[in-house]
């Protein structure tokens, strides 16, 4: 390989925030002319890696080389003028303006000190045509579809003469034809030697498009690839750090310690055909009265999305869903809560706990929503509530009083557990409930889960890490790319299958 | 200005729509209606509203609002008066004095507001209470401005004939008018502040300077409002520190009719123009039908304003469905 | 017993700082103002400055708690002070329906219940419209209520025809001038209003909800919070508050001034909220926005006794309460403590 081909060469590039090292001494190496997938599970350092390339955070060691020289960005400005340009899935343009006037604002050619603006159309004209765009550059950028506008923040991004592409998860919101659209734009970019990082969550795309692959994990570089000589299964075991092969061995024992019971098969919530447009491919899905039932796939495959669809959160396109075997219309969370529904979601901060309140507040508040405004919960009940939580799932604190915001991760997610425990649910969902805690926490929640489905609790456990979803599941649908493939169970139930279902091209279809 | 038909435009196809509809109604029904006097006249009581509401259309394509406005006005009327009256200061300087006042009025308020992230209403309703204090600190009177170069500017004035002419604080907004039209439609400032009310998050990952535009928008409305302090004080020969209480939503109401979105992003300064020249005309009709009371006017700008605010969450709800 | 404490201590922290501010105030008088702290007894009724100045405060006070709701649930509302003065636009147009006929004489003299029930039921519509613009149509508080704060007095005055409307009305006018247990009748009413507010939100599930609504709508809203439902009564609180503060200021001057009931009052309002320590969208305090309201009261009184115009307190409100968001605001708190937050982080 020539030498002069490398555009970017970040050699042994470090950053720790306080408590944690996001990148621990990572390379990556973009060349030019090539599609370059970076690939990771959550926490693997991706972000962080483009992070501190466009220069919106400093590295605190290692070295960045561009074309051969050595260079340190501070902001994501500069990174521009050097001809880095990174798109993102939310469209980075100004909705109310136009295409054209999208493509050159902050930098207008000017004629007698005014805005030019017949040179702006018609310099549009021009550039969006080089990708084969046909639209009218005077309309607003809203009135066009995602993946037009993705094109038109590209040919922003070209007009800035860009030599690097940097395309984080720009296809998430996208269908199938404007994705294929967008990689017809990606291919031709390459061909003119522009370098492309692409990220993304899709197996599928990235062996659609990229040339090389590179994996994080957990911060650290584990590997280049060229994508035509790595199987789906070892991209996938990689990203992951477990060998398909000695994994399963090790890990049934840890399991069956756990999960020792049998599960009836009278069903509780059967789901048929649910669907929604953008969001999740119709699937099936059933759990049984004192069952938890597991959902396996990586980041971004549509775990989530299933949650909040279940939830009334979303709503759907089509398809229904049978509770005890009758039909239920769920449009609202306060209707899911109504049908004795509970949901902890994944993000923590944004949509669960709130900060500003006490633990015994938040632990409460759901119960006192269902009872209504004037059914009061007494403070003495609350006291009661509030601590006999806090004692059944450990909470540390110095009292119910804390507000929340002072509590560690662990700690505030149990408390959101306790809120909806406190609402004596009849089914559970929790959405990556272990995430960012420490591993005490983490295991004393497994053991809450298979606790309360003993008790005839049904629960959609949801979690990116296999081996829990196995320990705590009684059955695991596999998920990839928004859609459900295949559900495993009893002695299938192994982190090998798992991973070879998603890595199986032909699952699903 | 060409005009497209979509989205964007309804607010203003509707403003213009409006304002063709009173003003037929008004030339019907009432003999003198249609006249250029009447016109003219649009322009000349409405010209300190006209002033403050270019000004406050940038503040709202921004997704800003300023309720400091009336208040700045006031006490830009008092302060010029005292400065002439009592202190013997030139009209010249004494108008300067308050226009580079109310411009570091704004730019404080603006700093506020991007520095620390306080929330535009709360500023400026701080803003609101401090101008109209400092109008009572100055004087707790009306204070009467005469002086020969202030009354050739009164007196000063373009005939357009049939018995009208076009005095000195009709043309400043007029001009200001004009300069809002350039500045929004051919500088980079104009076009920043459409990008930072649309998408602010946006905005700044394209590298646009948003704090600087806000900081100057404030800035800018300040100075406007002062503007509008000197062309009410040479309208009314006085300054009274009680003068213009609640005129910010007069002006507010002119801008939203006008079509300028509330949440920002959209809007035109020549729809603020014809927004205020509506808030006249309903005046002139109150005016002229002659048994309505004057507070009609309050509850008719109450309902239009309302009609255009439902106009617009419609039309950004139809925009989310899409 | 040891959760008890907490609480209380997290409340008494909430209110130390406007607690020291209306001490020191008050210090300030007991110094500077002779007679300030003298009370004597007429009549069996209490009199001066300290009781002054709260039955000045009172209509202020009833605005500042349906603020506070009103701040709590992250939203404003600007149009208290028309609905002041609608409410005693109605309440005088009650007891002189012909007056702005030109008919001096009264007619039958109408019964306290419509006086008062009327104009409540007025305010209330107003408060109803404000929280369905506010709660049903999504558009921001703000311009929500400004619709009512510009047209509101104009209905005001289309009620009394823009003419001061003089009237004598003894039940009614006990509101604003009687005398209660010694206390003042306004006192009293706003010590009422206090009472069953502070019931309503925190003996129900009501504060605590508005509270959620105001620091995390998502959340809220995943738990089945009626959000909307919340907002529209908050609304129509303040409303309520509004009118029952325009009615004693009706009932005290014994005339509807159309032009001047409640001006700048809605400032005064926002003002005591923030200086109590309600937070705009979260924690809120009633007592808090009562001390805030003392303070502005005091404040204004002890610069009329030193002999300044009581206009020239706009100022001083205005220093205050930026001082007051300044402190709040985390940006410039970071400016002071930027190592702490630091620790902070890392800690978490």
């Amino acid at each position: 390989m020539n030498e002069t081909d490398i555009l970017i060469d970040i050699k042994d590039v470090s950053k720790a925030f306080p408590g944690v090292l996001a990148l621990d001494h990572v390379d990556f190496c973009l060349r030019r002319g090539e599609v370059h997938g970076l690939m990771g599970e959550n926490g693997a350092g991706k972000s962080t890696l483009i992070k501190v390339l466009t220069g919106l955070y400093p590295k605190d060691g290692g070295q960045i080389l561009f074309e051969g020289r050595p260079f340190t960005l501070s902001s994501p400005l500069e990174a521009a003028g050097h001809g880095i340009s990174t798109l993102y899935q939310e469209v980075n343009l100004i909705p109310a303006l136009s295409v054209a006037e999208n493509i050159y604002i902050g930098r207008e050619p000017k004629r007698f000190g005014r805005i030019d603006w017949k040179k702006i159309n018609t310099d549009a004209r021009v550039a969006i045509q080089k990708l084969d765009l046909d639209i009218d550059v005077t309309q607003p950028v809203s009135t066009y579809s995602v993946a037009i506008q993705q094109l038109v923040a590209i040919t922003r991004a070209l007009e800035i003469s860009a030599k690097v592409l940097i395309l984080d998860e720009p296809t998430s919101s996208l269908d199938l034809a404007e994705v294929s659209q967008l990689f017809k734009v990606v291919r031709r970019l390459k061909k003119e030697g522009i370098g492309i990082l692409f990220v993304t969550h899709f197996i599928d795309q990235v062996y659609e498009i990229t040339d090389r692959i590179t994996v994080l994990r957990n911060g650290r570089f584990i590997g280049e690839f060229e994508t035509s000589k790595l199987s789906r299964i070892e991209l996938i075991s990689h990203m992951l750090g477990k060998d398909p092969e000695v994994f399963s061995k090790e890990q049934e024992d840890a399991a069956m310690k756990i999960r020792t019971r049998k599960t009836s098969a009278e069903p509780f919530l059967e789901v048929k055909h649910l669907e929604r447009k953008g969001s999740m491919t119709a699937f099936n899905l059933t759990v049984n009265k004192g069952e938890v039932l597991g959902l396996a796939g990586l980041l971004g495959s549509g775990r989530t999305e299933t949650a909040r669809l279940l939830f009334g959160i979303d709503r759907a396109n089509g398809g229904k869903v049978l509770l005890d075997g009758e039909q239920i219309n769920i449009s609202s969370p306060r209707n899911a809560i109504e049908k004795y529904f509970a949901f902890c979601p994944e993000n923590r901060k944004e949509e669960g706990i709130i900060e500003d309140l006490t633990i015994r507040e938040n632990i409460i508040l759901a119960l006192q929503a269902r009872s209504g405004i004037f059914r009061a919960i007494s403070q003495k009940r609350q006291n009661e509530i509030a601590d006999q939580y806090i004692d059944l799932l450990s909470i540390k604190t110095p009292s119910a009083s804390q507000m929340v915001k002072n509590l560690s991760g662990g700690n505030q997610q149990k408390v959101i557990i306790a809120r909806w425990l406190a609402t004596d649910p009849r089914f559970l969902i929790l959405d990556e409930p272990t995430r960012g805690i420490d591993v005490g926490a983490k295991a004393e929640i497994e053991k809450l889960i298979v606790g309360l489905s003993e008790k005839g609790l049904a629960i959609l456990f949801i979690s990116s890490e296999m081996e829990e979803v196995i320990n705590c599941s009684d059955k695991i649908n596999v998920l990839r790319d928004r859609k459900i493939l295949t559900e495993l169970a009893g002695e299938d139930m192994e982190v090998s299958n798992i991973m070879r279902v998603i890595a199986d091209k032909e699952a699903g279809i | 200005m060409k005009l497209q038909l979509n989205k964007k435009n309804i607010p203003i196809l509707a403003t213009i729509g409006v304002f063709l509809l009173i003003y037929l109604i008004g030339s019907v029904m009432y003999t003198n209606f249609f006249s250029l006097r009447v016109f003219t006249n649009l322009f000349i009581d409405n010209a300190f509203i006209g002033v403050i509401a270019i000004g406050m259309t940038f503040v709202i394509i921004t997704g800003g609002i300023d309720l400091s406005v009336g208040s700045v006005v006031a006490f830009v009327g008092v302060l010029a008066a005292k400065l002439m009256h009592v202190y013997g200061v030139h009209p010249v300087f004494a108008f300067g004095i308050c226009l580079v006042l109310g411009a570091l009025f704004g730019m404080t308020m603006g700093g506020l507001i991007h520095f620390f992230e306080l929330p535009p209403f709360l500023v400026t309703l701080v803003g609101m209470f401090l101008a109209r204090g400092l109008a009572f600190l100055v004087s707790l009177n009306a204070i009467p401005i005469k002086h020969p170069a202030v009354d050739a500017v009164i007196d000063f004035g373009i005939p357009l004939g049939f018995r009208t002419w076009l005095p000195a604080t009709a043309m400043i907004f007029m001009a200001v008018t004009i300069m809002g039209i350039y500045v929004q439609k051919y500088t980079r400032f104009g076009r920043n502040a459409y990008a930072i009310g649309s998408n602010e998050q946006s905005a700044i990952l394209m590298g646009l300077p948003v704090g600087r535009t806000k900081i100057l928008v404030y800035s800018l409305n300040g100075l406007l409002s002062a503007l509008a302090g000197v062309v009410y004080s040479l309208y009314t020969s006085s300054g009274y520190p009680l003068a213009c209480v609640g005129l910010e939503l007069d002006v507010i109401a002119a801008v939203v009719i006008g079509g300028t979105l509330l949440s920002g992003g959209s809007g035109y300064v020549i729809g603020t123009l014809i927004g205020v020249l509506i808030l006249g005309l309903i005046q002139t009709f109150i005016t002229f039908q002659g048994t309505l009371s004057s507070w009609w006017t309050k509850i008719v700008i109450g309902i239009l304003l309302f009609i255009f605010i439902l106009l617009q969450r419609y039309l950004s709800v139809a925009g989310e469905r899409k | 017993m040891k959760t008890g404490e907490k609480l209380r201590n997290e409340n008494f922290q909430r209110l130390l700082w406007p607690l020291m501010a209306l001490l020191g105030i008050l210090l300030f008088n007991f110094f500077f103002t002779p007679g300030f702290f003298h009370i004597e007894i007429k009549d069996g009724h209490f009199f001066g400055s300290l009781v002054d100045i709260a039955n000045r405060a009172a209509p202020v006070m009833l605005l500042a708690i349906g603020m506070t709701l009103v701040f709590a649930s992250g939203g404003v509302d600007l149009s208290v002070g028309a609905i002041m003065a609608i409410s005693g636009a109605v309440a005088a147009t009650v007891i002189r329906p012909d007056y702005v006929k030109g008919v001096i004489a009264y007619g039958e003299m109408q019964p306290l219940f419509y006086v008062i029930a009327i104009p409540l039921v007025f305010s209330l519509i107003a408060g109803l419209w404000n929280g369905l613009l506010v709660a049903y149509i999504g558009i921001q508080p703000i311009i929500a209520t400004l619709i009512l704060m510009v047209a509101g007095r104009g209905i005001a005055q289309l009620i009394t025809q823009g003419q001061i409307v003089v009237f004598i009305h003894e039940p009614f006018q006990y509101i604003g001038s009687g005398f209660f247990l010694g206390l003042p009748f306004p006192i009293i009413l706003v010590l009422m209003v206090y009472a069953a507010t502070y019931f309503l939100t925190r003996k129900t599930g009501l504060g605590l909800f508005i509270e959620a609504i105001g620091a995390n709508s998502v959340a809220s809203h995943f738990m089945g919070i009626r959000e909307r439902l919340i907002k529209l009564s908050v609304y129509i609180f303040s409303g309520f508050c509004a009118g029952l503060a325009g009615l004693i200021i009706c009932a005290d001057i014994k005339a509807a001034d159309a032009n001047n009931a409640g001006l700048f009052l809605e400032l005064d309002a926002i003002a005591a909220v923030i200086i109590g320590g309600t937070i705009w969208g979260g924690r809120f305090t009633l007592l808090g926005s009562i001390i805030g309201t003392l303070i502005i009261q005091s404040l204004t009184t002890t610069i009329l006794t030193r002999g300044v115009a009581p206009e020239v307190t706009l100022v001083f409100k205005a220093f205050v309460i930026i001082l007051v968001s300044l402190i709040q605001s985390e940006k410039f708190r970071g400016l002071f403590s930027r190592r702490l937050a630091v620790k902070k982080v890392s800690g978490s």
